[in-house]
């Protein structure tokens, strides 16, 4: 099994074949991670250029500490304002940066599409790292990771997400990388954050939290930007707590042994409560433990190395 | 001067004629049309096998001048609008500075007399700046050449501003052109709402904003009894009210362009930025509703909304591309495909790029009677190519149907008698003004 793309772009293109190598690298990986000597040779030689055009804690970091536990030499561009404000494009900025020969640029940027458009133009790898309302794949895969860990399989299982499914890039990457692998997947949020058409994406689409709570397997929210309140889409952070925050009580409703999940950083006491982002059945700091696993087998993978050589 | 077109299928859509005819022009003016009329001392222009009809007229294209040349000239899109077999354009006001005086109608006047080679019909501005906020001194402008007024790219938000517009340019007898977008509904949306928005992560923009739009001004139209003609339709929507506004007497027109009803939203997919236009392309269901409204009659005008952008304003992240593609060059193939899928019979597909919106604008032309003006378009119905922008004469190449394979090619344009274009590129007469 050769994995056969250049780009991560997205989980839309990836087949289930794709999912499971990448799943089945990463846990060839994972044994890195606790070792007290937490590097290995693999992409010594590398070069891994981290773009970002949007401010990141979690997934930089967890990108460039992958990139270092592999040995490549990876270099962090914050062009959040730099570029734009010199009023370069996205092609000069990237191009500069390809004629220092990188051989992958994980990029990060506001705009939907920007990780499309870095692809179609340069000649070295492109991981995306996050494209404004589009995708988020290395997130998605990490929770798929994360999931099949605990539950052992992805087919069959009902995963429920709650929250701007409109404005979410995890959502839209989950819901394809989990569809694929043969889950259910359901959505739930206010009816101003939920997008035309999704349903044809493979969700189900409830309007009442409740009812998709119902009998689920893990149950993924999405982090509400505090900005929204107040701008047509939210009356206020109280009002949404009460109808789409997660709470003891609402989680009951789903499988006693439901995965509660977040992609980061948490609103505690809006669309999580404490007792149950602290409750046992979080899986919180294992999705952000499982990233470094996750992301070094597409910083793998893509650099075109055969799986026989790990 | 005389000059005879011979042996051509002359379409004339006004008396509905179509039959293999002579034109004799005699100094720019159209003598006579009839059969085997002699040639003696006469320039004979061979047009056996081909298509005669009247010169294109379209009312809807952006020129850029002034003000933004490096996207096109007054001189540059004359000579694609020529190619594409158009004798008349009527350009939109948001030039810089914006059409809003008469010192800028002026300009584009002499401009077009200078440098064009096509008639130059200036739409003015209905508010100062297009800004939405104070009338335009629409009566100056109008007598000093404005053939309409628009303040085409924005919708006149105000309702009331619309109304006292409506109002004021009614006893001049010029209609107001509205681009029919809400844009408290476009929301900062930049494709059309729905599942490949979706797809994409893209902001959509959903019909209503086109058709509470287009409702509220067929509105002001039978309040004031003035002329609105509603810029490139695109919506299932928009034709149902336009229909029926209509049925009702309404003082109404309508424009659909080429690419809506050509492509849909899913010309977006991979971020094209070609695809990106303002109002949006839009569905398979809105396509064949456009279809019937052109078919039907409820669509007037076929118009390209001519759009042309440097090739650095399309080249970066979908969100910031520019709206709009470039359309004089493609318009007429585009459209004879609705002749070859008998949704439009070639009279009625000529008409609606000729005849109708002359009397949309009240313009000269669109007919090939005896005493008109000679200008003739001449192409060959069957004649293949492939579009290679590359090759457009306008300054901007920027469009979604490079390397498509469309059928008709412009043989010859005449404005006044005068060539303009011919098939082998000459555009000789050009500088010599019309």
């Amino acid at each position: 099994m050769t994995f056969r793309h250049k780009h991560i772009l997205g989980t839309r293109r990836f087949s289930e074949q794709d999912i499971t190598l990448i799943l089945d690298t990463a846990e060839s990986f994972k044994e890195i991670n606790a070792r007290e000597i937490k590097k290995v040779p693999t992409l010594r030689g590398k070069t891994v250029v981290n773009l970002f055009f949007e401010a990141s804690t979690r997934t930089r970091t967890s990108f460039e500490i992958a990139e270092k536990r592999l040995s490549a030499d990876a270099v962090n561009i914050s062009a959040s304002s730099s570029s734009v404000v010199k009023g370069e494009t996205l092609e000069d900025t990237a191009k500069n940066i390809e004629a220092m020969h990188p051989d992958i640029i994980v990029i990060r940027h506001a705009a939907s599409g920007a990780a499309d458009y870095l692809a179609s133009r340069l000649n070295c790898s492109v991981i995306n790292a996050g494209d404004g309302a589009h995708e988020h794949p290395s997130q998605a895969l990490l929770d798929l990771f994360t999931i099949r860990q605990h539950k052992k399989r992805l087919k069959g299982l009902t995963v429920t997400i709650v929250g701007d499914i409109a404005h979410s890039r995890v959502a839209r990457s989950n819901l394809f990388a989990l569809t694929t692998m043969g889950a259910q997947v359901r959505v739930a949020g206010p009816g101003t954050m939920i997008p035309p058409g999704i349903e044809k994406l493979g969700a189900e689409v409830f309007t009442r939290m409740e009812d998709a709570l119902r009998g689920a397997d893990v149950v993924m929210m999405l982090r509400i930007q505090l900005e929204r309140q107040g701008r047509h889409l939210l009356p206020s952070l109280r009002e949404y707590a009460r109808f789409h925050g997660l709470n003891r009580e609402k989680l009951a409703l789903a499988q006693k042994d439901a995965l509660v999940m977040h992609p980061g950083p948490m609103n505690r006491g809006v669309e999580i409560a404490s007792e149950v982002a602290d409750g046992p059945q979080n899986v919180i700091l294992e999705q952000v433990e499982n990233g470094v696993s996750v992301r070094m087998a597409l910083l793998y993978l893509v650099s075109g190395l055969a799986p026989e050589n790990t | 001067m005389k000059t005879v077109i011979k042996n051509g299928r002359v379409v004339d859509p006004g008396p509905g004629r179509d039959e293999s005819l002579d034109i004799l022009i005699e100094d720019g003016v159209i003598s006579r049309v009839a059969s085997s009329l002699p040639d003696a001392g006469a320039e004979v222009i061979d047009a056996r096998g081909m298509v005669v009809a009247p010169g294109l007229i379209d009312i809807h294209v952006h020129f850029r001048d002034p003000g933004q040349e490096y996207k096109e000239t007054i001189a540059t899109g004359t000579r694609a609008a020529a190619a594409g077999g158009f004798t008349a354009v009527a350009c939109m006001p948001n030039t810089a500075p914006v059409n809003d005086t008469l010192a800028v109608t002026e300009y584009i006047k002499n401009r077009a007399a200078a440098d064009g080679c096509v008639r130059v019909y200036p739409v003015g501005a209905i508010t100062k700046g297009l800004k939405g906020e104070t009338l335009t001194e629409m009566g100056e402008l109008s007598t000093g050449g404005c053939v309409a007024f628009s303040d085409d790219g924005k919708w006149v938000a105000d309702g009331d501003l619309m109304r006292r517009a409506l109002e004021y340019v009614r006893p001049f007898g010029v209609p107001l052109l509205t681009h029919a977008e809400d844009t408290s509904l476009t929301a900062g949306g930049v494709m059309n709402e729905g599942f490949v928005a979706t797809d994409l992560g893209l902001r959509g923009i959903p019909w209503v904003a086109e058709n509470a739009a287009v409702y509220r001004d067929v509105m002001l139209a039978a309040l004031t009894g003035a002329r609105v003609h509603v810029c490139h339709i695109s919506t299932l929507g928009s034709v149902e009210i336009l229909r029926s506004a209509k049925k009702a007497g309404i003082p109404v027109t309508c424009e659909v362009t080429p690419h809506h009803f050509t492509l849909t939203e899913e010309a977006v997919r991979g971020y094209n930025t070609q695809a990106k236009m303002s109002p949006p392309l839009r569905t398979s269901e809105d396509i064949e509703a456009l279809h019937r409204g052109l078919q039907d009659g409820t669509i007037d005008v076929i118009a390209t909304d001519h759009a042309p952008h440097h090739g650095d304003e399309k080249n970066v992240e979908f969100n910031l591309a520019h709206n709009g593609i470039v359309g004089l060059e493609t318009a007429l193939s585009l459209t004879l495909r609705l002749v070859e899928k008998k949704i439009l019979t070639l009279s009625q597909a000529l008409s609606k790029m000729s005849l109708e919106p002359a009397r949309a604008l009240s313009l000269p032309g669109g007919e090939l009677r005896e005493g008109a003006p000679a200008d003739i378009v001449i192409f060959d119905l069957e004649r293949k190519w492939i579009v290679d922008p590359r090759r457009f004469h306008s300054k901007s190449r920027n469009t979604p149907f490079g390397g498509w394979e469309l059928k008709g090619v412009v043989h010859r344009t005449l404005v006044a008698g005068k060539t303009v274009f011919s098939g082998s590129g000459a555009t000789a007469s050009c500088s010599e003004g019309k």
